[in-house]
């Protein structure tokens, strides 16, 4: 009984560390569809300082005041789009972890399919020439 | 011997991306600001010297100014302060700094201390010009035209170096040479 009720504590002062020590002191929004379009917005977006992280993830001071600027808009009224261009207007296509596709950054995602045809493109000719070779040509010599 | 030309070709290719990508290693952690080219943003915030007064983009219409962003906070500002204060002895640009999430207390101190190169110095306490600016570190200093067009760029310390060499030659002629000071 008595150990039971000594866990309890501990477990309740541990979440409360944890709660401590969570990155994002955002105040929460009024509705819980605001919110879940708070959280996708600060996973997606670049913290600009330490540039590999998320600024949802991120503890510098930079991605609180970014993380508060997401709050405010979607507060606001604006769009997920809306703020997104908000953010490139100011930090560059950079700030998007999930970058856009735009004549700047096509490459990027024609990249992969094009290299994959260039290795088709390969391996097939090299197989087409390989199965022209006469069968003679291997064994015995 | 036509068999070891494509592969030569593509080993070509691939010294020539990897020889760029080197080249620019050392940029890489630098974001090319998207105002570069673009108004300036607008702003009017609390003057540093007078908490009554503000400084604002409109106060500065139809001049050159320099804008550097600082924090007592801030190493690198401290490291830039005596090439900011050679750069105002040169009377070619006035330059408006802007005191980015510090305390005024603080901040009053430091340019008591190591002088102040600023002709006004705007405090930004909440952080939020800094983000219509694009600041993601400081020191960050801009140029701005007497049409309101941010020209330049450069993140980290201010030496008289950078000066000379990347803001000096967008300067217009009369502002290059040392007595035309605009007011």
């Amino acid at each position: 009984m008595k150990t039971a009720v000594v866990a309890g504590a501990l477990c309740t002062l541990l979440l409360g560390f944890a709660n401590a020590w969570a990155v994002d002191n955002t105040p929460d929004l009024p509705d819980a569809r605001l919110q879940q379009r708070y959280e996708g917005l600060i996973h997606e977006l670049r913290c600009v300082q330490c540039q590999n992280e998320a600024i949802a993830d991120s503890t510098v001071n930079l991605a609180a005041d970014l993380r508060l600027r997401v709050h405010d808009l979607i507060l606001a009224g604006k769009s997920d789009d809306e703020i997104r261009d908000y953010m490139v207007a100011r930090y560059g296509d950079f700030i998007l972890l999930r970058p856009r596709m735009t004549a700047r950054t096509a490459w990027l995602w024609a990249a992969p399919g094009l290299l994959l045809l260039g290795g088709a493109f390969v391996a097939v000719s090299v197989l087409r020439r390989r199965s022209q070779l006469p069968i003679e040509d291997d064994p015995r010599d | 011997m036509k068999r070891f030309l494509l592969p030569l070709v593509g080993f070509a290719l691939l010294v020539v991306v990897l020889v760029v990508g080197l080249r620019h290693a050392p940029e890489k952690g630098i974001i090319v600001s998207p105002l570069l080219g673009k108004a300036a943003p607008g702003f009017t915030l609390p003057d540093l010297m007078d908490g009554k007064q503000s400084v604002s983009s409109q106060s500065l219409q139809h001049q050159w100014y320099v804008f550097n962003v600082w924090g007592t906070w801030c190493a690198a500002c401290r490291e830039e302060h005596s090439a900011l204060l050679a750069i105002k002895a040169l009377h070619q640009v006035p330059i408006i700094g802007m005191d980015w999430k510090d305390e005024d207390s603080a901040a009053l101190a430091w340019l008591s201390e190591l002088g102040n190169p600023y002709d006004r110095v705007a405090t930004d306490r909440d952080g939020l010009a800094a983000i219509d600016w694009g600041v993601y570190g400081a020191p960050e200093t801009f140029l701005v035209n007497d049409a309101g067009i941010v020209l330049h760029k450069h993140v980290g310390a201010m030496s008289l170096d950078v000066w000379q060499q990347e803001f000096v030659p967008l300067l217009p002629k009369t502002a290059a040479t040392p007595t035309g000071a605009g007011s």
